[in-house]
């Protein structure tokens, strides 16, 4: 018990931030935080003991965000696949009348498998191999996932800004 | 220089990252030097990428809330079948108490109409049995809790079912003994405990066979209140001067230790 709690709590505040940044909503991430933490808990003696904690954690949150946009989409209601895959912007804020788009505008703009990489790598510190391990794809996938997603993000970035300023002449 | 890998883009995503090893961000460094166009995207993402850092940065920085909390989770798991005893104990007090009887709650009532005139002449018996035994100073019990293993054998053979005396260490409680009393025809057993500070309460149980399993009940007469409840053939009261938030989980830790005793879990509340 001791161990869980030592070894698991240091991991709760990127677990939240993922979570967040893949939901923005305080309420659902943390509902998608906890459904992490008690699966972890209950398949703790199932974890290799040899493995990668924060990969193991961080996969197990992704996939179970996953599920819940399959189940949603499957079902039909609210929000198709494509609205998840490529959210809107929701954060419209005074610097994009300056010209200037918040970086989470950029995130949103990327599908969700381009979004994830770019979080556990650039947010989350999680390694290369870790993020491998996550995605469950080669490491050389993650590496030109990565090169996508930060190529579209900054082509974002910039298209929006030219945008704007297009609009304010 | 001959011999050395060309740059490829995971080097310059290690780049952004800054997770070359010291040669070969050299390497990197100077092949951006070498075009100005790329190194000025490069920028960009390293920006971009400071700028995500930022802007998320607040969330990780936000105290954990308590659900969140691993002890918690863990406790929650532990004790699944005493939180939905809970719920149902407060729910029953709504009932008890307003009248107001929602669908769920009004199936329990009518299903169990038959039964309450039965298990408040029970809990009649249990609680004053309570009030005469806990208050008797020279010999509250007939055989002491230094000799459990005999107490609960010989009044699991009165009762006609097997007992046990439950472990209240984890609630303050020091089984003191128990006794023998009578119940109608039949015979009841009564488990006497006290805490550190003297005070006492009382388990009683008799044989309910042939009636069916209740939720939590909850009683008052005078300063005394007692849990009650009939599972797997036996009726359970215990009592104490206390209220009912100081009660519930002494009745709780009963109701769960007999209840890892006579087998399988059950699903029922």
């Amino acid at each position: 018990m001791d161990e869980i709690v030592s070894l698991l709590e240091p991991q709760i505040p990127g677990l939240r931030r993922y979570a967040w940044a893949l939901l923005r909503d305080n309420e659902a991430a943390d509902d998608l935080v906890q459904d992490t933490l008690e699966r972890a808990i209950r398949h703790w003696s199932q974890r290799r003991r040899d493995g990668d904690l924060k990969a193991w954690l961080f996969a197990i949150e992704r996939n179970l965000f996953l599920n819940a946009v399959r189940q949603r989409k499957s079902h039909g209601v609210h929000v198709g696949v494509e609205a998840l895959e490529n959210a809107p912007s929701s954060t419209e804020t005074t610097e994009s009348h300056m010209g200037l788009r918040d970086v989470l505008a950029g995130l949103d703009a990327l599908p969700e498998e381009q979004r994830s990489v770019l979080l556990l790598v650039s947010v989350e510190d999680l390694s290369y191999q870790q993020a491998a391990q996550v995605l469950d794809i080669p490491l050389g996938t993650v590496m030109s996932r990565l090169s996508r997603a930060r190529g579209r993000l900054r082509e974002f970035m910039e298209n929006g800004r030219n945008a704007v300023l297009r609009r304010v002449k | 220089m001959t011999g050395e890998r060309p740059i490829g883009e995971d080097d310059l995503q290690a780049f952004v990252d800054g997770r070359l090893e010291p040669s070969r961000y050299q390497t990197v460094k100077a092949y951006l030097a070498s075009d100005p166009a790329r190194a000025e995207q490069v920028q960009r993402e390293i920006e971009q990428r400071d700028a995500l850092r930022a802007r998320l940065a607040f969330k990780a920085q936000e105290p954990i809330p308590a659900r969140l909390r691993v002890a918690n989770i863990i406790a929650a798991q532990r004790r699944p079948i005493a939180f939905r005893l809970q719920r149902m104990a407060a729910a029953l007090v709504w009932l008890v108490l307003g009248g107001a009887i929602g669908a769920a709650g009004g199936a329990w009532w009518t299903e169990r109409s038959s039964q309450p005139a039965v298990q408040m002449a029970v809990a009649d018996s249990a609680i004053a049995a309570h009030r005469i035994y806990v208050s008797e100073r020279l010999h509250p019990v007939e055989v002491s809790g230094d000799q459990e293993a005999h107490l609960v054998q010989w009044l699991s053979r009165r009762v006609g079912k097997p007992l046990k005396a439950p472990d209240l260490n984890a609630q303050g409680y020091r089984l003191i003994g128990g006794r023998l009393l009578p119940s109608g025809a039949e015979a009841a057993a009564l488990f006497m405990y006290e805490n550190g500070s003297g005070n006492r309460l009382t388990l009683y149980v008799r044989s309910s066979v042939g009636e069916g399993e209740t939720a939590f009940r909850f009683e008052t007469r005078g300063d005394v209140s007692a849990f009650l409840w009939i599972d797997e053939g036996l009726s359970y009261v215990v009592s104490a001067k206390a209220d009912r938030a100081q009660l519930l989980p002494v009745a709780e830790a009963i109701y769960h230790q007999f209840e890892t005793t006579s087998g399988p879990a059950k699903d029922r509340l």
